[in-house]
């Protein structure tokens, strides 16, 4: 498939959905372009993209319209296009700033780069920058960590998003961990990790509000928050998943014939699944959870009231919170988050 | 003059005898070639080990196990004899079957390989024999083998036996070699059997068998006057009178018959179900104008080991149940009651002879009802007595009293050890680790050994046949029986998860090893159980008494990093998938414990226990 008429396929999905939707369309609250590296698209493309949403949803005022990005995908004047046509937000994927923490990720970029790309989309005018880091990569120090931390808050994002490395199977890391060439990632670092970047952010302004997301006052990304309250969102790419009411589906995988399909005027959904009553619930549960606003125990369903007893006595639940009806997990239930849920669904 | 006929032979030709010999060494080929060579069976529907095919059925539909053959012999003299080959289980557990056998005979052959000389269980049964005032009839096999050492091992037996190394005869059933001198002396040296054919019926019940069509067929040896299909059948002990819809003789296929008479073996169906109706060792006399003097001898079954016999998939229970249902029909020893376990859910606990006949019912158990089962740690019988005096018979850690504890008695046996003489440093150093006290040491030859011993019974449940095995290169053989109880110092050791104690794990063991039972089974409950979100203490204690503890740490992070689009699908798919995860978790308090987990830590002690 061709890189220069992927917009083309893109727009007609959007169009597509629209038709299908037809009255139950509604106006766009956030628009979020990431998976990859969008912006390997030209500027031109993505606000065609972009447009096109407009055109056939129309976007709220105010709305937050976000791509991601590589540090050395980006120049300025990219930038200001993009800003220039709509987005208001840009999420780089900095991930560190060590030089040996981005070679065992195999990032291309450098420090001096992610600097660089935050401070030009910063005179371009974007309204939110935000920073993606990968903590606890086999060989990052301590010291590492503070230097990633130093470095993009001290370009200016006003969000950071902090990913424990998770060493997916099939990739060459996973290959050179299974060689015995890097180190298997442990819990143990990777917790204490987590504390640290929770402290360093927090020292800087930055307030934790969902599992690995760190914002500065205003500067949570709203888009995010829509999955997390379980609200509806259109997928629009290959192997995109959309949620409406309780229906969840997705689009056919690869590229190709994702192309295929929309070419032909087919519909690239590959599968679709209508949740149940308990499913619905367990998501909520599940997703509210990773939030610092928790989620109201109304909400939460049926839940065996021993149980959340016990999760306060372990103090994994917020007393506090509990006691005007919510349910919110502590500093030390963020890690054991999972777990929680499990407990709580369970 | 016609052939001698069931329940018209003449005591005088009858030679009631066994053949007592070690696994392997040659006892079903011996077997086959008498069969072959008497005329009973044809060399063209011989087939390998005639004897021994316990699990093929017949056109009948009888699938009756050949425990005494009755052969016709015209012997060099020119007299018809018939000659009743008795089969022994050759099992360490069944020595009191093994003495049932015996005790139908008048004769023995032991049969010993000549490649290896004696084994400790054959020379056990030997010594039965000579209790028994068998005649021995001492043989060589597989002198053919180019490992043969005939004139050392028939030196060894003839130290043994008493008698002229010349006098062991040499053997090999396999080419038949010597096949026919061996019959020709079984009818000059072992006496005919001698009683009383006009005295009221005695036989002695020497196996008893359920077959499927047939229901009870029971093996017996005349002793006096007769048995006759016409009569109804009383079993002395149980006091039990049947019908008997069957007489008859086996050569090599059943052939029923009028009755038996004095001095000779055959078999009775009387259609009752259950194997402990016709007991080994009982005495069948007539109903009427029956005997009123049991034959001596008989003993009740008394297991002896004990263990918790669990499917692995709790829904076999039921299946199970009926398992040990039907196996109980042809074991009479096999007790088994209901037990539930926290760890391990609904299961029995079992009773056994001894570790090999609890190895053989679970063998059975799992490849007869396709179960997958796992057993606790086994057990021995003790008698406790609390500081009260009162006494309390204990098969089960859970009912080792909490109380003060004044005196235990724990079952011993005496232990016999044959073993290659450069092993003997290691073995004793083995026993004595076991708690064993040295009754004597004797040279079979120059580098074969008997070690005798005392030993703790509940030593040798516990991985000795392995332990002796590995120290042994798989060259020491071991016997023992039962011989008593001696006064010990025990203890229960409860194994507690975060201060809950797991049935499963307990153990009744010798104070002076409580430690290293502890630190044993702590470390492996540790690799095992999962890290849970708080910190699991894992402790071994005596009462109330913590002799030694594990931790396990408390999780630190268990969380998805991402969870945007498509990551919401997967993630509730693995949540659902946990959930039925978490269904076959076990609760031990507030510990999460995979079942998987539990049988692990009693599969490896298992694996260790297993011979």
């Amino acid at each position: 498939m061709q890189r220069d008429t992927f917009d083309q396929v893109l727009i007609s999905e959007v169009q597509l959905a629209a038709r299908e939707l037809g009255l139950d369309r509604r106006a766009v609250e956030t628009v979020f372009i990431g998976g990859g590296t969008p912006t390997l698209l030209s500027a031109q493309a993505l606000v065609g993209v972009l447009d096109t949403i407009k055109s056939e949803f129309g976007l709220v005022p105010g709305a937050e319209v976000t791509t991601e990005a590589n540090p050395d995908s980006v120049d300025q004047a990219k930038l200001d296009q993009l800003v220039a046509g709509g987005f208001t937000r840009i999420s780089y994927g900095v991930q560190s700033a060590a030089p040996n923490v981005l070679k065992i990720l195999d990032r291309t970029h450098t420090a001096g780069a992610a600097a660089a790309a935050i401070a030009m989309a910063r005179s371009a005018g974007f309204e939110q920058i935000s920073a993606d880091l990968i903590i606890a990569t086999p060989g990052e120090s301590d010291g590492d960590l503070l230097a990633s931390v130093e470095l993009v808050t001290g370009a200016g994002v006003d969000h950071v998003s902090a990913y424990t490395l998770i060493v997916e199977p099939n990739t060459p890391l996973a290959r050179q961990v299974a060689a015995g060439a890097v180190p298997r990632p442990d819990d143990e670092t990777a917790a204490h990790r987590y504390e640290l970047v929770d402290k360093l952010l927090a020292e800087r302004g930055f307030t934790w509000y969902e599992v690995s997301n760190w914002a500065q006052p205003g500067g949570e990304c709203q888009h995010n928050m829509h999955y997390w309250r379980n609200d509806d969102w259109l997928g629009i790419g290959p192997g995109a998943h959309s949620h409406q009411s309780g229906v969840r589906w997705w689009n056919v995988k690869h590229p190709r014939s994702y192309a295929e399909k929309l070419s032909i005027g087919e519909s690239p959904v590959e599968q679709r699944e209508v949740l149940t009553v308990g499913q619905v619930q367990m998501e909520t549960v599940m997703l509210g959870l990773r939030t610092a606003a928790g989620l109201e125990l109304a909400a939460a369903g049926d839940i065996n009231p021993e149980v959340i007893t016990k999760l306060v006595s372990d103090g994994l639940l917020d007393e506090v919170a509990l006691a005007a009806g919510r349910l919110v997990v502590t500093a030390r239930g963020r890690l054991l988050a999972d777990a929680i849920i499990r407990d709580l669904v369970g | 003059m016609p052939l001698p006929q069931p329940g018209a032979t003449d005591p005088t030709v009858i030679r009631n005898f066994c053949i007592i010999a070690h696994i392997d060494h040659g006892k079903s080929t011996l077997a086959d070639r008498m069969l072959q060579q008497t005329g009973v069976v044809d060399a063209r529907s011989m087939r390998a080990q005639y004897l021994d095919r316990m699990d093929i059925e017949r056109e009948r539909g009888i699938t009756i196990k050949s425990q005494a053959v009755r052969l016709p012999y015209r012997g060099e003299d020119g007299h018809d004899y018939v000659l009743n080959l008795i089969d022994t289980p050759g099992h360490v557990d069944f020595t009191y079957e093994v003495s049932r056998s015996l005790a139908a005979c008048e004769g023995a052959v032991l049969v010993v390989d000549a490649a290896q000389g004696i084994e400790a269980q054959t020379l056990a049964n030997l010594y039965l024999a000579l209790e028994n005032d068998l005649t021995i009839v001492p043989v060589l096999n597989k002198i053919d083998l180019p490992a043969a050492q005939p004139g050392k091992y028939a030196a060894e037996l003839a130290r043994i036996i008493g008698c002229n190394p010349d006098d062991v005869m040499r053997i090999s059933a396999k080419t038949g070699m010597g096949v026919p001198e061996l019959l020709e002396r079984i009818v000059r040296d072992i006496p005919a059997p001698t009683g009383d054919a006009d005295a009221p019926a005695r036989a002695l019940i020497f196996d008893s068998i359920y077959d499927t069509y047939r229901g009870v067929v029971t093996y017996v040896r005349v002793i006096d006057g007769r048995i006759a299909t016409r009569d109804r059948a009383k079993m002395m002990m149980t006091g039990e009178v049947h019908e008997l819809l069957e007489v008859g003789v086996i050569s090599p296929e059943p052939v029923p018959g009028k009755g038996i008479g004095v001095g000779e073996v055959g078999y009775l169906i009387t259609g009752v179900k259950d194997v402990r109706q016709s007991r080994v060792g009982d005495t069948v006399t007539t109903a009427q104008h029956g005997a009123t003097q049991a034959l001596g001898g008989y003993r009740d079954p008394k297991p002896m080991v004990f263990s918790g016999l669990y499917p692995i998939d709790g829904s076999d229970y039921p299946e199970l149940r009926d398992a040990l249902d039907k196996l109980k029909l042809n074991d009479a020893a096999l007790v088994y009651e209901p037990e539930t376990s926290l760890a391990l859910g609904f299961g029995f606990r079992c009773g056994f002879l001894g570790l090999l006949h609890m190895e053989i019912v679970r063998e059975r158990l799992e490849r007869e009802a396709n179960l997958d089962l796992i057993s606790t740690a086994p057990n021995v019988v003790y008698r406790v007595f609390n500081d009260e005096g009162v006494e309390l018979v204990v098969t089960n850690p859970s009912e080792f009293p909490t109380q003060k504890v004044d005196k235990i008695f724990e079952p011993v046996v005496r232990g016999t050890v044959i073993l290659p003489s450069e092993f003997v440093g290691t073995v004793m150093e083995l026993c004595q680790q076991r708690r064993g006290l040295m009754l004597g040491m004797d040279y079979l030859s120059e580098d074969r050994v008997e070690l005798r011993y005392t030993l703790p019974l509940a030593e040798i449940v516990f991985d000795f046949f392995d332990q002796l095995k590995s120290r042994t290169r798989g060259y020491a053989s071991l016997d023992y029986e039962l011989t008593g109880e001696q006064e010990a110092d025990l203890v229960k050791v409860d194994i507690l998860l975060h201060g809950d104690a797991v049935d499963a794990f307990s153990a009744i063991v010798h104070r002076d090893k409580a430690m290293a039972y502890g630190v044993m089974m702590t470390g492996k409950l540790k690799e095992l159980i999962p890290r849970q979100q708080f910190e699991v203490p894992i402790q071994a204690a005596i009462g109330s008494r913590v002799i030694t503890r594990e931790t396990i740490r408390a999780i630190r992070k268990d969380v998805l990093a991402k969870c945007y689009g498509g990551d919401i699908t997967r993630k509730r798919k693995l949540l659902e998938k946990q959930k039925e995860g978490k269904k076959r978790m076990k609760m031990v308090g507030r510990v999460e414990v995979p079942q998987e987990a539990f049988i692990a830590a009693l599969s490896t002690s298992d694996t260790n226990s297993k011979k």
